[in-house]
């Protein structure tokens, strides 16, 4: 078990969230556009592949750096709502994390929570409007809860994995009240968020890339 | 120098028609389009907003406009970027009315503020800031009930001056002499109503569709309001310029 985790496993997530992102691209695809406007898959993917080429070009620092890497990544190449609403998730864990090289469990629920609020600060929605933050919210009180019981990152980000699952799981009954989706009111019933199904992605993807670490 | 505007839309098409419009009534005003993808298409580009508030910021700052939900998470994206630049302001106002009375206010040499607000009441202009009259909501309540006895007339002092006047240039009042004449009016000080529309508002002007041969009633208040109906006579007795 590590106590903490590095700029390795920093850039090891975003390289397992592109390729998680790569293989979930017409599953995501399909999910918008049942109820969107089907370019999610395509803009994520897109993003994360550009995240890959800027990794190959330079080794960031620490895990802010890689954080801000991706931020700036995305809010330039995924051109949909996504792009700013994750790259202001990437932007504010960066911040939040500072220029620390280990990150422990504490500093993951910072991250984990300053992320989840840029999204709202940008996107203002709230948790049960059909969107990511209905992954995001419940993920951050689940990596909180982790924590205090003394956890380790891995296992709290496992926590907030599990709790991201099912949150996106939780967005298949709901209305939607914003995005594109909430132009369709009961039709979006039945369908997942494609927003909150790949945060649980990339949540996972960190969990797992952390697993692997510890 | 003026304020500069960036246009921010998914479509490059479309930011780049919005420029071309609100250009033809601030011929000295930085605009600058940042519509579509990097790679063209359609979306935003948070580089490309970047690079476009580097270029219309010549040091008196810069107003930002959005099309829809993301354009303006994009902005706002940026300004975060930049560590949120004083002097960079993102309008919450309609896309191209917003720009066109934005960038009115901007070749007028209004500060970054009056340009921002003149952006969020293009759809209002009733609202404009210049005019300034607007009671602060809650402010007369908050003096309670008894101060409203022997309130009898906190008027501005002196009587309006008024004028009747008839275009004559084949157009009429159309945009770019109502662009002009609201740019102008807009830095002084005066309330001016014309055919009962505020004079400092170009997009009030445009409404009101004033051909050649019509009669155009105008009425100033205000330190300036001599200064103001001798600028609207000059203007139209001259036909804009254009006769």
């Amino acid at each position: 078990m590590s106590q903490t985790l590095d700029t390795a496993w920093a850039v090891r997530w975003l390289r397992a969230s592109a390729a998680v992102i790569a293989e979930n691209r017409v599953a995501l695809i399909e999910l918008d556009r049942a109820i969107g406007d089907g370019d999610h898959g395509e803009n994520m993917d897109r993003g994360f592949s550009a995240i890959l080429e800027k990794l190959d070009g330079e080794q960031p620092a620490n895990p802010g750096a890689a954080f801000k890497l991706a931020a700036m990544t995305l809010m330039s190449k995924v051109g949909g709502a996504a792009g700013p609403l994750y790259g202001t998730a990437f932007l504010r864990a960066g911040t939040a994390v500072g220029d620390a090289a280990e990150l422990d469990s504490a500093a993951v629920v910072a991250a984990l929570t300053a992320a989840r609020d840029g999204v709202v600060a940008r996107g203002k929605a709230e948790v049960g409007d059909k969107t990511m933050i209905d992954a995001w919210t419940p993920a951050v009180d689940a990596a909180a809860a982790a924590a205090a019981t003394g956890a380790d990152p891995a296992a709290v980000l496992a926590a907030a994995a599990s709790a991201a699952e099912s949150g996106a799981e939780s967005t298949d009954p709901l209305i939607a009240r914003k995005g594109r989706a909430s132009y369709l009111a009961e039709r979006a019933i039945g369908h997942r968020d494609p927003g909150a199904a790949s945060s649980a992605l990339l949540l996972r993807a960190g969990a797992d890339v952390a697993e692997v670490a510890a | 120098m003026s304020v500069g505007l960036v246009i921010v839309s998914h479509s490059a098409q479309l930011a780049a028609g919005v420029v071309e419009l609100a250009a033809q009534m601030a011929p000295d005003v930085v605009l600058v389009p940042a519509g579509g993808m990097d790679g063209g298409g359609i979306g935003t580009s948070l580089e490309k907003v970047m690079t476009a508030l580097g270029l219309a910021d010549t040091g008196d700052g810069a107003v930002v406009l959005a099309d829809l939900g993301s354009a303006v998470m994009t902005a706002e994206s940026a300004l975060e970027f930049l560590g949120g630049p004083e002097l960079v302001l993102l309008a919450d106002a309609p896309l191209v009315e917003g720009a066109v009375a934005a960038a009115v206010a901007a070749q007028s040499g209004a500060s970054v503020d009056v340009v921002c607000k003149a952006a969020e009441s293009a759809l209002n202009p009733g609202g404009t800031p210049a005019s300034g009259l607007a009671p602060a909501p809650g402010g007369p309540a908050a003096e309670g009930a008894g101060s409203a006895v022997g309130h009898g007339g906190p008027e501005p002092a002196g009587a309006a001056v008024e004028a009747v006047l008839t275009l004559i240039n084949p157009m009429g009042l159309h945009a770019r002499p109502a662009a002009a004449l609201a740019g102008e009016l807009g830095a002084m000080d005066v309330e001016i109503e014309i055919n009962g529309v505020d004079g400092q508002s170009v997009m009030m002007l445009m409404t009101l569709g004033a051909g050649q041969g019509t009669e155009l009633a105008v009425s100033a208040t205000g330190p300036d309001a001599q200064r103001a109906v001798d600028l609207v006579r000059r203007e139209v007795e001259a036909g804009f310029g254009e006769i």
